[in-house]
């Protein structure tokens, strides 16, 4: 694994985990932090021992929001030269799960970063918002867009408008997370759920994501196309002979990934 | 720091103790504020293993200071940031609070006293709805915490009828952990708190959380949070310690860890 200044990244069996690591800023993001989550992601993409992605930040918080030092004297021109949201759109396209585990705050670049995985955990204390609003501009990473496709246009509204803090219970309410554990457990039962789906068959988890992602932005004809030619290639893959015959043969399925 | 409110650390107990003597500790915008910050500073200072409020001279706390309420008042916006924070920050609060009320607890007085874990009434407290009397409605988690503590039907005629409860009569409807006689007051709530404050704090912790969050759940989401409960506190060193103890016929020896 690379080296890193913000951030942890190591292999644990199948999982490939990477660890926000600034906790004395609330792991605050910077455009180096991105580019290393990013540069993780895309270690654990290639690595064939590596079947989910787990997230998560070290200290109080998952991520109080972006460094705004660093971006208080930019002017438009900068971020336009520097493309400054690339990497970001670049974690859409990594194709393993990615489970995510938020104790304390995910705020402002912190929540877009939580709402860019594929399944999300959180504390009973978590605490979600795009407190933008208050320093006079909005999301940039994906915030309105995701956190929209997610609630639906009225939520969304009222905590962008509002920059309004959405408390762990409510973020249950209105699915921006899976399930709430106490935070002592957190982190213990997200690697559980983490390493369960590892144990799916590998090819199944890339083409249901890459389906269900498309269900976002498509027609539903579309989509049913879409799905359907993903169905029919995996008939083309080991696992699912393997995966049937198990089932006739009333033993437990071996998954190879091929 | 804390001018309204006294804020002391004996033996792992916060003593936070109402000061406003000759108003009969009456809550103030600041009272209010002091309260709920105490409250913090003990919730997160790992030497405090309990906190106890109680009131300085012969009120507990007789609620709103009425000296401060106008007619132009906006009575909702002063229990949205005054009230509700401090009932808020002792309903996070993972250590076990003890109310110990030491003379009448009135209004938003008594709310506080309900807010709280356990209710140690001198044998002079009392309990005043005085709501109903100015035209008002209990608040500051009155209304949450009362039913469930008695009940709907005995709820419902304190808050509507407003008399004045003794703490022997507060005791048989249940709002009181014990009534102490006067003489025995300050030792026995002492050796109350210091007794609660040498318990396994982490499972206490997690008993309050469970028991409150059980009034919205189903049994099967109930269970679940005993599953998630007992593994965290599966994982303290008190819970080593108990069944060590136990093991070892001795007494245990419990930090709190």
């Amino acid at each position: 694994m690379s080296n890193f200044e913000y951030i942890d990244a190591y292999t644990e069996g199948q999982l490939g985990i990477i660890v926000l690591n600034r906790p004395k800023v609330l792991n605050a993001i910077n455009r180096k932090m991105v580019s290393e989550i990013l540069s993780a992601m895309e270690e654990f993409e290639v690595d064939d021992r590596i079947r989910v992605i787990h997230i998560s930040g070290n200290g109080r918080a998952f991520a109080a929001g972006a460094d705004i030092d660093e971006m208080a004297n930019d002017h438009a021109i900068d971020f336009e030269l520097r493309n400054q949201f690339k990497d970001w759109d670049q974690l859409a396209m990594i194709k393993k799960p990615i489970i995510g585990s938020v104790q304390g705050f995910a705020l402002g670049g912190g929540f877009e970063l939580a709402l860019c995985c594929d399944l999300l955990y959180a504390s009973d204390d978590a605490e979600f918002g795009f407190p933008e609003v208050n320093l006079g501009v909005m999301p940039g990473a994906g915030g309105t867009q995701r956190l929209t496709k997610l609630v639906g246009k009225m939520k969304a509204m009222e905590w962008l408008f509002t920059g309004k803090i959405i408390s762990a219970k409510e973020s249950l309410q209105f699915g921006i997370v899976n399930q709430l554990f106490a935070k002592e457990i957190l982190q213990e039962e997200t690697m559980k759920i983490a390493t369960y789906i590892a144990g799916q068959a590998p090819l199944s988890i890339r083409l249901i994501k890459e389906s269900v992602n498309k269900a976002v932005d498509t027609s539903i004809e579309e989509g049913m196309q879409f799905e359907r030619k993903n169905f029919y290639l995996l008939f083309s893959s080991e696992d699912q002979k393997e995966g049937m015959k198990a089932f006739q043969e009333k033993r437990k399925p071996i998954f190879k990934g091929k | 720091m804390f001018e309204t409110i006294k804020y002391e650390i004996r033996k792992s107990v916060a003593w936070i103790t109402l000061n406003r003597p000759e108003k009969l500790n009456a809550f103030t915008e600041q009272i209010n504020r002091e309260v709920q910050q105490s409250i913090k500073k003990a919730s997160k200072d790992p030497e405090v293993r309990c906190l106890v409020i109680t009131g300085e001279g012969r009120a507990f706390c007789s609620g709103q200071d009425l000296d401060g309420v106008l007619e132009d008042m906006d009575h909702g916006e002063v229990l949205r940031n005054h009230y509700n924070p401090m009932v808020m920050e002792l309903h996070k609060c993972e250590k076990p609070v003890i109310a110990a009320v030491n003379g009448v607890a009135a209004g938003a007085g008594m709310s506080l006293a309900l807010a709280c874990d356990f209710r140690l009434l001198s044998e002079k407290a009392s309990f005043i709805e005085a709501f109903i009397h100015v035209g008002l409605v209990p608040d500051a988690g009155n209304l949450y915490y009362l039913p469930k503590l008695i009940g709907y039907a005995k709820a419902l005629e304190l808050a509507v009828l407003g008399d004045k409860i003794s703490a022997y009569d507060a005791e048989n409807l249940g709002l009181a952990t014990k009534v102490i006689p006067l003489e025995r007051w300050t030792e026995e709530v002492t050796v109350f708190a210091e007794r609660l404050a040498s318990m396994p704090t982490v499972a206490i912790g997690l008993i309050k959380k469970n028991l409150k969050s059980s009034w919205n759940l189903t049994l099967e989401e109930s269970l679940e949070k005993d599953a998630q409960a007992q593994r965290i506190a599966g994982l303290t060193s008190d819970h080593i310690e108990g069944v060590k103890s136990f093991m070892e016929k001795r007494k245990p020896v419990f930090l709190g860890k």
